[in-house]
């Protein structure tokens, strides 16, 4: 036999037998009735887990991303201040801002530099990572719970500003899709007197090697 | 040598080198932050940012330091001089400098156009602290948008650098601005009725170091993170400025000057800064074209290089006195070499010209005076000559024996049947042929219209070659002073318009792509006064032709304001 030649020393590779059938093993019948049991278990159960979709809506957790809003300040103004923060942060490309210059002669915007003049999400290429809401430094967009998204064309998914404000007078009063923070101001960082210690985002388990090693993603010894 | 310690590294100075700690410090590789203090302007010492210890190593190798850090803009270095940028008190002296600059600097970082290349965001995180401990509402000053037709003022976001006031008294010479009232209510601010509107206004963006001052014709475009900058140099007149060409997605957004002592130095005009505009134009060609027995129509470039380059071949067959060339100096010096060389491959006889430049008035030169004339000692000049490269084409023509005539020289040898077949190449955006002046072209058998805008030769035309501006090319271009300078191609095309170097290129026939750098130096080994393009790769600052091009007594760079840099790539 010809030397195979592969990454793994040869002393790391140890060599295993297949376990031999015994004579019941090698007629499959304890595998046969076994297999019929598990199916009788299934017909027999009256709890079936199915759920009515769309009679009976799912139970979501609060932290599930769907569709996207664009909130108000108290005014009723767009709260986005056409930073492009989020459009930087998301990997699927799908946020195209076109910013302004806030009307200067108009007294509802006197205390504003910037606004958006268009705002467009393509809920089609959105890979609903959340990545926008946490780039926003005014908290203005952020995910609903609104999952059923359905349309006729892809020029229909392109959800401009004034739907995407609409979203959000639709959604703002569900108890599911909270308006998140009220802080709504720029620069948070100027109200802190000292810093927030900033927690683990997750638990990790005692023993996850990828976790504990050095470099992130590759398990140490 | 003269020594200088700097954070225990010694750095030798350079015969008869002044230097301030900052530059003794940059020669080491060592950043001292700054705000106030730029090459260009005098020294103030004001925004404290540059902070350092200095001290003196005497002979017998004791060091004596100052006791008080002291800044570092304002303290010349000499032999022995030790500078410490990294010890606990300079570290205290740049955050408690830092702290006091943003005291009353709002936090709207996202939606200020400077964010991503702002020395205060850059230095707060090198340097300063990540929060504000003021308990107080800030200082709130009212925006200036009143402030200059290109300018606006976001007055509370500045840090009283004065950058931009000194700009206007030393180098423009205009003084416009001002600082106004004292303490915190300190302003920049413009006489009632007197806005700053000079031909070098745009400036006082690029040096504003924080986002107070903002080009309102930038304002909101982009953010900066998104721009993909190429350097190039600007085609707005021979003053050559080297520039950086910022687009995204093909579009270009602003350009901004390169610090290039042998050029202009470190600032450009507002004529080449905002008079690229006519790239996106929509008279832009797009398409080469052909007079078909149907009238013009568009077709592809496999189906066009053949028909040109056989049209040309037989006119110079039939008459090989009758094939002329007109070239313009907007073209690189690549351009013109491969046009002219394939012309004269086909016939020998063939006729050269270049019509010259588009002359504007008068030389512009800066710093004014209070009565608005030009003074002793220029620092920017805005030439006269409307045209990146006639010195350039000028070389190539020559060599190949033409001339340069205003058009109407070549258009009347036309108009006898002196020239049966021409090759118009155009590129100057202003426009550069009349209705009246296309009338003689009908006689031509053959017309060859190479141009990036639409104009009045196209109907008269047999065939269209649609070209680039010269922000969509390789190549280079040779300044008044006789500066070579490299461009770069910094976005693609629209259309199927091809750069005019490809074009030159394909038509001579040549294997492989054009490829500037090789071009380069194969000119430099034919035509003699363009030999010191054999570098190839000319760098950032490029290559004079001639040490003799240089007026004397005065270096073109001192002309315009910069200080030569010792050792300099001068040849």
């Amino acid at each position: 036999m010809a030397e195979q030649q592969t990454p793994i020393p040869e002393a790391d590779v140890v060599w295993m037998e297949e376990p031999e059938m015994g004579f019941w093993e090698s007629t499959f019948l304890p595998a046969i009735f076994g297999g019929l049991r598990n199916s009788l278990r299934h017909v027999t159960d009256f709890h079936p887990v199915t759920q009515q979709y769309p009679e009976e809506k799912p139970d979501l957790p609060l932290h599930y991303r769907g569709v996207h809003r664009l909130n108000r300040d108290d005014q009723g103004r767009v709260k986005c201040v056409a930073c492009m923060m989020c459009s930087t942060a998301c990997p699927a490309r799908c946020i195209d801002i076109v910013a302004e210059e806030a009307p200067k002669d108009d007294p509802l915007w006197t205390d504003r530099d910037k606004r958006p003049k268009s705002f467009v999400i393509d809920e089609l290429k959105c890979i609903y990572c959340g990545m926008c809401e946490e780039a926003c430094p005014v908290d203005s967009i952020e995910l609903t719970s609104i999952y059923d998204l359905t349309g006729f064309t892809r020029a229909e998914m392109k959800f401009d500003k004034e739907k995407l404000l609409d979203v959000y007078d639709k959604t703002k009063d569900n108890p599911r899709d909270p308006i998140r923070t009220h802080r709504g101001i720029l620069g948070p960082a100027s109200a802190f007197a000292t810093l927030p210690t900033v927690g683990p985002a997750t638990q990790v388990p005692q023993g996850d090697k990828s976790a504990n090693s050095p470099t992130s993603g590759v398990i140490g010894h | 040598m003269p020594t200088v310690y700097v954070n225990d590294q010694p750095v030798e100075l350079g015969a008869g080198e002044k230097l301030n700690c900052i530059q003794a410090a940059q020669k080491a590789g060592v950043e001292i932050p700054h705000y106030c203090w730029h090459p260009s302007l005098s020294v103030v010492a004001s925004c404290r940012m540059c902070l350092v210890e200095v001290g003196d190593k005497k002979p017998d190798g004791t060091v004596a330091m100052v006791p008080k850090v002291v800044p570092g803009c304002q303290t010349p270095v000499k032999d022995g001089t030790v500078i410490v940028t990294n010890s606990p008190k300079v570290k205290a002296a740049q955050a408690g400098t830092l702290e006091y600059l943003l005291l009353n600097h709002p936090l709207d970082c996202p939606v200020c156009d400077q964010a991503g290349e702002c020395g205060l965001q850059d230095f707060s995180f090198k340097y300063g602290r990540a929060y504000s401990r003021l308990a107080e509402p800030k200082n709130q000053k009212v925006d200036k948008p009143h402030i200059g037709e290109q300018i606006t003022l976001f007055t509370d976001r500045c840090i009283m650098c004065t950058r931009c006031v000194r700009f206007t008294r030393e180098i423009s010479g205009t003084a416009e601005l001002q600082v106004v009232s004292r303490g915190s209510g300190e302003e920049i601010d413009i006489f009632p009725g007197n806005p700053c509107n000079n031909k070098l206004a745009g400036n006082v963006v690029d040096l504003c170091p924080v986002g107070a001052l903002c080009s309102k014709d930038f304002l909101y475009e982009q953010r900066v993170w998104w721009l993909k900058g190429k350097n190039s140099v600007c085609a707005g007149c021979s003053t050559g400025c080297s520039i950086r060409v910022d687009q995204n997605k093909d579009v270009v957004y602003r350009l901004k000057p390169r610090s290039n002592p042998l050029a202009q130095g470190e600032f450009m005009c507002d004529e080449g800064r905002f008079g690229w505009k006519y790239i996106h134009s929509e008279h832009r060609l797009k398409f080469p074209m052909q007079k078909l027995p149907g009238g013009m129509s568009a077709v592809s470039w496999p189906q066009i290089l053949p028909a040109v380059k056989q049209a040309l071949a037989e006119a110079a067959q039939r008459a090989p006195d009758k094939l002329g060339v007109v070239l313009s100096p907007f073209m690189t010096v690549e351009e013109a070499y491969l046009l002219s060389k394939y012309v004269k491959s086909l016939s020998s006889g063939a006729k050269l010209w270049m019509t010259p430049p588009r002359v504007v008035g008068e030389d512009d030169q800066y710093p004014k005076d209070l009565h608005g004339n030009a003074t002793l000692n220029p620092k920017f000049t805005i030439r006269a000559e409307k045209a990146p490269n006639r010195a350039g084409v000028e070389a190539v023509l020559k060599h190949f024996g033409g001339e340069i005539a205003p058009l109407d020289t070549a258009l009347a040898q036309v108009a006898n049947g002196a020239i049966e077949a021409i090759y118009l190449v155009g590129g100057d955006p202003e426009g550069w042929i009349t209705p009246d002046q296309t009338k003689p072209l009908a006689k031509a058998k053959l017309v060859v219209v190479q141009d990036l805008l639409d104009s009045p030769a196209l109907p008269q035309a047999t065939f269209v070659l649609p070209g680039t501006s010269w922000a969509e090319r390789d190549g280079t271009f040779v300044n008044h002073a006789g500066l070579a300078q490299a461009i770069h191609r910094g976005l693609r095309s629209p259309g199927d318009a091809w750069p005019d170097g490809r074009i030159a290129y394909e038509l001579a026939g040549r294997s492989g792509m054009f490829h500037a750098v090789t071009i380069r130096q194969e000119i430099a080994g034919v035509i003699p006064s363009l030999a010191a393009l054999i570098v190839g790769d000319l760098g950032d600052e490029g290559v004079f032709l001639k040490s003799n091009d240089e007026p004397a007594g005065q270096s073109p760079a001192a002309a315009n304001g910069a200080v030569p840099v010792a050792g300099g790539s001068r040849s």
